[in-house]
C-alpha cells in the first residue's frame, strides 16, 4: 500500500509534515535528516527540490534552494539520495517543486524515477488543476503516485471541491495569502477559513501549512484540521543549529513520546 | 483593437500554440482569474477606450511619428522609416501599456500598483501613470539594474515610486518579477500588478500586446499617406519579453507579406555564456506563470542571462513571439553587445537620434538584410538613450 494513504488510514489528528529543501544545509545531508525526521515520529516528509526561481517561496525557502544549487544538488543525485535513504526508512515522503524541472527532465522519466525511490507523491505548486488532469493524472495513477493540491482563503467553494477531488494525498490548505516563512499567529479571520472547509464535506485529509513555526500555531492548525505542516521555520533551525537541533525543534513542537 | 488579428490570438485558456497558459501558484489564483473574467469587457468598453485614447493623445503625444530616415535609407539603398516611440512621454512605448493597465486597476479599484523593471524605462512609465492617478507606486528592480540605469532610478523616486533592490539570483528583470509576484501574493486585494511585457500568466500577454498594438495600428494609416501603401515589407524590433515587437507587428501578423523580424541580444556572443538569446539558447518550459521558451540547464534551472541592455537581459520570451518563432512567422536575429554600441553611434551620427540600448539591437541588422530598392522597412524605434549615456560614454564603437 502506498505509505500515504496507509498514513492517513491510520492516523487522522495531529499529523505533522515537515518541509526541507533537498541537499542542504550541506549536499549529503538529505538522508540524514530524513533519517532523523523518521527517528522522532515525524509522520510525513516533503522534500523540497530546489529551484533557482522559487515563485512563492519566501527569503528562508530561497536562501535553502539557492544554498542546495550551490552545493551542487540536481535531480539525479536527488533521486539517488532518497533511495538511499529507503533502505533505512518507511517514512512518507513526498517531493516538492515547480514544474519547470519536471517538464525539462521529462514527466514519464520523472515519475518512473519516483517509482524506483519509492517517493509516494508529489506537490507541484504552479500546475493547474486542469493541465494536470489532462496531462498528468493517469501517468501518476498509473504509477501509484500521490498527488497534492493547495487551496487559499481566496479559493472559491467550487475550485476548492476540484482540488479535493485531484487531490489523492491530501488537500494542502494554505492558511493566508502569502508566500512562505511567515511567523503571524492564527487569526479569527483564518478559523473561520477553516471552520468553513470542515462544513464543504470534503473526501481529502487536510493538512495545514504557511506560517506554521510552533507548538501554539501547530496545535491551532492541527485543531482546524488533520494535521499541518512546517517548513520556513525547520529549515532557519537547521541554518543555525545543524541536524543535531531536529529533535529539540520536533520535541517543542510536538512532544516525542 | 484585435478585430483583425485572427490567427495569432490566444485561445480562451491563453494558448498561443503550445506557448503561454497560466502556470501559477494557487495563491495568485484569484488575482490573476478577476483580472482574465473582466479584462476584455473593460478595456472593449467604449468609455473605457474614450478615456485611453484621450490620453494617448494629449499626455504621451500620440500619434508618434513615422519619420522617413533619409539618410541611413540612402546608405542602405532602401527605404527606412522610424516609428517614433522614443518621442512618447517618458522616452519608450512602455507607456502605452502602463496608460491601459491604470485604467484597468482604476476600474478594479486597485489602490496600490506594483511593477518590475528592467532598463527602468517600464518602472518609469509605472511611476509616471501613478503619479498621474495618485496611487501608491512601488517598483522591483534588480540591484544590478539599479546600477546602471541610475537616471530612471532617479526619475521614479522623484515620481514618488518606491523603488526596492531585487537581491536574488543574477539581480536583473528575472528577479524583479519573482519579487512582484511575491508581493502580489502578499497582497491580493488593493494591489494590481503592471507587467511591462508581453510575458506572465494569462492574460497578461493578451493584455499587454493589445494596449501596445495602438503602434501598428498607426503604422497603418501614417505608412498610407506617406507611400500610398499600408504595408511595409519589412517591420524590424528588438525582443527581451517583446512588447515592442508585439505591439509593432499586431496588425500585420495575419498578412504573411510583411515579414516580421525579432531581435534579440547575443551579449557577449551566442556561445559566449553570456548571452541573452533565448531562440537559439531556449527550450520550452515555464517562466514567470508561462509557458514558453527559456535559457535553462538540463535540469530546468533558470540561467542568468547577459545583455549589456537592462530591458533585453531576461532569459525568456513573450509566448506569442515563441509561437512566432515556433511557426516561422517570424525570422529572428541576434546582435551582440559591441554591434548594438555601433549601431547606436550609427543611428546617432547619421540622424541625429540617440536611441535605447535596446533599440540599438535592432537597428544593427540593417547592414545583415539584403534589402531591395523599393522596399519599405520599417525599424520600431522603442526608445530613446539617454538612460544609456553613461554606458555610451563608457564604450565608444569598435571594431
Amino acid at each position: 500500500m502506498n505509505r500515504l494513504k496507509e498514513l492517513f488510514h491510520n492516523k487522522n489528528n495531529d499529523i505533522l509534515n515537515i518541509y526541507f529543501t533537498a541537499g542542504f544545509p550541506e549536499l549529503q545531508d538529505t538522508e540524514k535528516i530524513i533519517k532523523e525526521l523518521d527517528d522522532v515520529g515525524v509522520d510525513l516528509i516533503e522534500l523540497g527540490m530546489p529551484y533557482s526561481d522559487p515563485l512563492a517561496d519566501g527569503e528562508t525557502i530561497q536562501r535553502s534552494s539557492s544554498k542546495a544549487l550551490k552545493n551542487g544538488l540536481q535531480l539525479d543525485l536527488l533521486f539517488q539520495q532518497i533511495k538511499n535513504a529507503r533502505k533505512s526508512t518507511d517514512i512518507p515522503i513526498m517531493l516538492m517543486g515547480y514544474y519547470n524541472q519536471i517538464l525539462q527532465y521529462g514527466p514519464e522519466k520523472f515519475f518512473d524515477k519516483c517509482n524506483e525511490s519509492q517517493i509516494d507523491g508529489l506537490i507541484i505548486p504552479d500546475v493547474p488543476m486542469d493541465y494536470y488532469a489532462n496531462h498528468l493524472q493517469e501517468e501518476l495513477e498509473r504509477r501509484e503516485i500521490m498527488m497534492t493540491f493547495l487551496i487559499t482563503p481566496e479559493t472559491s467553494d467550487e475550485r476548492i471541491k476540484q482540488a479535493d477531488t485531484l487531490s489523492s494525498a491530501f488537500l494542502y490548505v494554505v492558511s493566508k495569502s502569502s508566500i512562505t516563512g511567515g511567523v503571524n499567529n492564527v487569526t479569527s479571520k483564518q478559523e473561520n477559513y477553516f471552520n468553513r472547509l470542515n462544513q464543504l464535506n470534503l473526501k481529502a485529509p487536510r493538512l495545514i501549512g504557511f506560517g506554521i513555526h510552533d507548538r501554539d500555531t501547530f496545535i491551532k492548525a492541527s485543531r482546524n484540521a488533520n494535521g499541518a505542516i512546517i517548513g520556513s521555520a525547520f529549515i532557519r533551525m537547521l541554518e543555525q543549529e545543524g541536524i543535531q537541533g531536529i529533535k529539540k525543534f520536533i520535541n517543542d513542537i510536538r512532544p516525542i513520546n | 483593437m484585435g478585430q483583425t488579428v485572427n490567427n495569432f490570438r490566444p485561445t480562451e485558456k491563453g494558448y498561443y500554440g503550445p506557448y503561454g497558459g497560466a502556470f501559477i501558484p494557487e495563491m495568485l489564483y484569484a488575482n490573476i482569474e478577476n483580472i482574465r473574467s473582466q479584462y476584455q469587457e473593460i478595456i472593449s468598453d467604449t468609455a473605457f477606450q474614450e478615456e485611453f485614447h484621450h490620453l494617448l493623445k494629449h499626455y504621451v503625444g500620440r500619434p508618434t511619428p513615422l519619420y522617413f530616415a533619409r539618410r541611413l535609407s540612402e546608405e542602405f539603398a532602401t527605404n527606412i522609416y522610424l516609428k517614433r516611440e522614443d518621442l512618447c512621454h517618458t522616452g519608450a512605448h512602455k507607456v502605452n501599456n502602463t496608460i491601459g493597465q491604470i485604467l484597468l486597476a482604476q476600474r478594479l479599484k486597485k489602490k496600490r500598483i506594483i511593477a518590475e523593471t528592467g532598463a527602468g524605462q517600464h518602472g518609469v512609465a509605472t511611476a509616471t501613470v501613478c503619479a498621474l492617478m495618485g496611487l501608491e507606486c512601488i517598483v522591483y528592480m534588480g540591484e544590478h539594474d539599479i546600477a546602471r540605469q541610475a537616471p530612471n532610478v532617479q526619475r521614479m523616486k522623484m515620481l514618488g515610486a518606491e523603488v526596492r533592490p531585487a537581491l536574488s539570483g543574477s539581480k536583473t528583470l528575472k528577479d524583479a518579477t519573482n519579487e512582484a509576484i511575491r508581493d502580489w501574493i502578499n497582497n491580493p486585494n488593493d494591489t494590481h500588478y503592471i507587467i511591462g511585457s508581453v510575458v506572465g500568466p494569462h492574460p497578461y500577454p493578451d493584455m499587454v500586446t493589445q494596449f501596445q498594438s495602438i503602434i501598428s495600428e498607426e503604422i497603418k494609416w501614417q505608412l498610407k499617406e506617406q507611400t500610398s501603401k499600408e504595408n511595409p515589407d519589412y517591420i524590424i524590433a528588438c525582443v527581451g519579453g517583446g512588447s515592442n515587437a508585439a505591439g509593432a507587428f499586431y496588425h500585420y501578423l495575419d498578412n504573411e507579406e510583411v515579414k516580421l523580424i525579432l531581435v534579440e541580444a547575443a551579449g557577449e556572443g551566442i556561445n559566449s555564456g553570456k548571452s541573452a538569446a533565448t531562440s537559439v539558447l531556449g527550450t520550452q518550459g515555464v517562466i514567470h506563470g508561462s509557458m514558453t521558451l527559456l535559457m535553462q540547464d538540463e535540469f530546468g534551472q533558470i540561467l542568468e542571462p547577459h545583455s549589456i541592455s537592462a530591458g533585453l537581459d531576461y532569459p525568456g520570451i513573450g509566448p506569442l513571439h515563441a509561437h512566432l518563432i515556433n511557426t516561422k512567422r517570424a525570422q529572428v536575429f541576434a546582435v551582440t553587445d559591441n554591434e548594438a554600441i555601433n549601431a547606436a553611434y550609427h543611428l546617432t551620427r547619421k540622424e541625429g537620434i540617440i536611441p535605447a540600448l535596446e533599440t540599438a539591437h535592432a537597428l544593427s541588422i540593417l547592414k545583415d538584410i539584403k534589402f531591395k530598392e523599393d522596399d519599405i522597412v520599417v525599424v520600431n524605434l522603442s526608445g530613446r538613450g539617454d538612460k544609456d549615456m553613461n554606458t555610451y560614454m563608457a564604450n565608444t564603437p569598435k571594431k
